[in-house]
């Protein structure tokens, strides 16, 4: 089975990210860099797969130069080789054309099976898996807890707000997951030396036929007008409870209305 | 004025939901609002009045095991169909994952626009969204096509406007790429009477602190007293407290109920994710230190076994 994992570079969601001022992006100069979490959990996904049934894995990122830190970290995990799509006219390109780039990417690389992490944290839009799906024609099997492979046939349990679903699909598929899938491994010091001598190809624009005006700003389909800080909350009464605590709480509540 | 096409959300238990409420008022200040129900053999029927007393002008029903029995592929041709013929002003769904599911989708076969999380939508299109954990307010716009947006629970003010909607049926053309993801089984699961987390007025957390599943109610003791839903902190969920989809935060459901309150929460920026644009929030924490306290609008320091009980029995004696 040829397996594409998708991986995207994100601003730590632990430190203060920001938007440029200049040109209204995210600043990912400036901000420590990550792998989106739930990638990690998409990759342990593809490993654990190809450890059960044999199959190759190959990491797909889209992003600028920097993004390629992630992808040799996340072929020490274990992956077989990485794509990477670098072009400078990519900056500021919005959800509906990364889709496009990513969708092109993958029609070159003829995966049984895709698989990418529910939502990225610096977007956290759940927007890419329908639409790769929707371009290339597959299916789109998303927010699974649980994958099960039987030859072709690929089943995926995903929560819903009124319990859960089991949805089935053939491959070629796209399947997205949560991080209530799997536990990730860490990279061992051997998975840590291999990766560096692990094949990355980079593709451009050119690579893949999409002219650089239909990306980028150019070809953005929306725009950020403005963006401003929140002001922070402030923190307002605190009580130290001395044995009133929940009654106090509770007149505060009352004041409120909320009792 | 022009229509504006309301992507309707309904609960086999409680039907249509809060958001799709929202949804419609909103879309009256845009134009003409219309809902459109897509969903198993009778779901129409069975809104309608619903609709009609938040303002929708007509309904347009898709309906059938065709349009229920797969993963939204289906809905959002039968969507992007009604888009080219009617020419809306603007396309409103849920920010929920059915809801962005049909937008990104419809967003491809449109070649438009998207904007998802959306808090606020101008008549001119001018979205209002939070980024990054809350701490950044964007102003964003479609730049092609029309506004096709996804509006985070919560965001608007349902007000009731009533109207007498046409129906009319959709005629549904689905080919084999529509059929491609079937759902094979459906599982509801017991919920009880306590309403959905992320359209709740009020909503009650526990944390790591809590200690164990046992003692999580208290958490639901508080929660059921106030009227809220319950929710947890992600620590709270991985030391297996409390089910994964009650998980409030950057890796869980977003929340921005009237009133928050954190138990034994403290307060990670992941966390503040999910829940900082709540109206008012209220904490306790034995530790004075804890950043949920830079949020707090009222702090208890203090044991939250002594205090929650407390709690409760004061409500019960105001009741
Ligand atoms: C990529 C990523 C995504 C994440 N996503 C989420 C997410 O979606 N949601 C989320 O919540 N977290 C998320 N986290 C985790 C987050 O960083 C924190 O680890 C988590 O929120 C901590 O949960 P907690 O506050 O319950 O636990 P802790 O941080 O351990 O806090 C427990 C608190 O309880 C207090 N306490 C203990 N006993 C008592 C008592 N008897 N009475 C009163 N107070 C008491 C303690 O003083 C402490 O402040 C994410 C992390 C990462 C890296
Ligand atoms: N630029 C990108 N390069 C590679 N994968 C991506 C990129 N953007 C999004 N993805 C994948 O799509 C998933 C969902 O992202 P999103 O739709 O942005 O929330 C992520 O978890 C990634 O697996």
């Amino acid at each position: 089975m040829n397996i594409v994992v998708l991986v995207k570079q994100v601003p730590d969601s632990g430190a203060e990210r920001n938007l440029r001022s200049d040109d209204n992006t995210v600043d990912r100069g400036s901000a420590n860099n990550v792998i989106n979490e739930m990638d990690e959990y998409a990759i342990e996904e593809a490993l654990r797969i190809k450890e059960a049934h044999g199959a190759e894995v190959t990491i797909l990122t889209m992003g600028p130069d920097r993004a390629a830190e992630s992808i040799r970290k996340a072929l020490s995990m274990g992956p077989d080789k990485a794509v990477h799509v670098l072009d400078d006219a990519l900056h500021g390109s919005c959800a509906v054309t990364t889709s496009k780039v990513l969708a092109a990417a993958l029609a070159t690389l003829n995966a049984d099976l895709v698989i990418c992490g529910a939502e990225s944290t610096d977007g956290r839009v759940q927007v890419m898996p329908h639409m790769l799906a929707e371009r290339l024609g597959i299916a789109a099997l998303t927010g699974a807890r649980k994958l099960t492979v039987d030859g072709s046939t690929l089943t995926v349990e995903r929560q819903t707000e009124e319990g859960y679903e089991v949805v089935s699909a053939a491959t070629p598929a796209i399947v997205s997951v949560w991080d209530t899938i799997n536990e990730p491994r860490y990279p061992s010091f051997k998975g840590i030396m291999a990766a560096k001598k692990k094949p990355v190809q980079t593709l451009s624009l050119a690579d893949l036929g999409v002219a650089p005006t239909e990306v980028g700003f150019d070809g953005a389909t929306s725009a950020v007008l403005e963006h401003t800080k929140r002001p922070p909350r402030s923190g307002g009464q605190k009580i130290t409870d001395e044995g009133e605590g929940g009654v106090k709480l509770v007149e505060f509540l009352a004041s409120e209305k909320f009792v | 004025m022009a229509e504006v096409l309301v992507v309707v959300e309904a609960t086999r238990e409680f039907g249509v939901k809060k958001v799709t409420l929202e949804l419609l008022t909103l879309a009256r200040e845009i134009g003409t609002p219309s809902a459109v129900v897509l969903g198993g053999a009778g779901a129409a029927d069975a809104l309608g009045e619903k609709l009609g007393e938040y303002g929708a002008q007509k309904i347009y029903a898709a309906e059938g095991d065709d349009i229920d029995g797969y993963l939204v592929a289906p809905k959002a041709t039968v969507l992007a169909e009604l888009v080219k013929r009617v020419q809306p002003a603007a396309v409103l769904l849920a920010s929920s994952q059915e809801g962005k599911e049909i937008a990104t989708r419809l967003a491809v076969k449109l070649d438009n626009g998207i904007l998802t999380d959306v808090v606020g939508l101008a008549p001119d299109g001018t979205a209002t969204q939070v980024a990054f954990a809350g701490s950044t307010i964007v102003k964003s716009t479609v730049t092609r096509g029309l506004p096709l947006v996804t509006l985070r629970p919560n965001s608007v003010q349902p007000a009731p406007a009533p109207a007498t909607p046409s129906v009319e049926r959709l005629d549904v053309q689905l080919g084999d790429a529509d059929k491609l993801a079937r759902v094979v089984d459906r599982v509801a699961e017991q919920k009880g009477t306590r309403p959905e987390l992320t359209e709740a007025s009020i909503v009650v957390s526990g944390g790591r602190g809590v200690g164990n599943a046992d003692n999580f109610k208290l958490v639901e003791e508080l929660a059921d007293l106030l009227g809220g839903a319950v929710g947890a902190s992600r620590a709270a969920v991985d030391s297996g407290f409390y089910p994964h989809q009650f998980q409030v935060g950057q890796t869980g459901k977003t929340v921005s109920p009237q009133l928050y309150v954190a138990l034994g929460i403290s307060g990670a920026i992941q966390h503040r994710a999910g829940m900082q644009t709540s109206k008012t929030i209220v904490a306790v924490n034995k530790d004075a230190e804890a950043p949920i306290f830079e949020l707090a609008d009222f702090g208890v320091v203090g044991d939250l076994f002594k205090v929650v009980p407390q709690a409760a029995d004061e409500v019960r004696k105001r009741k």
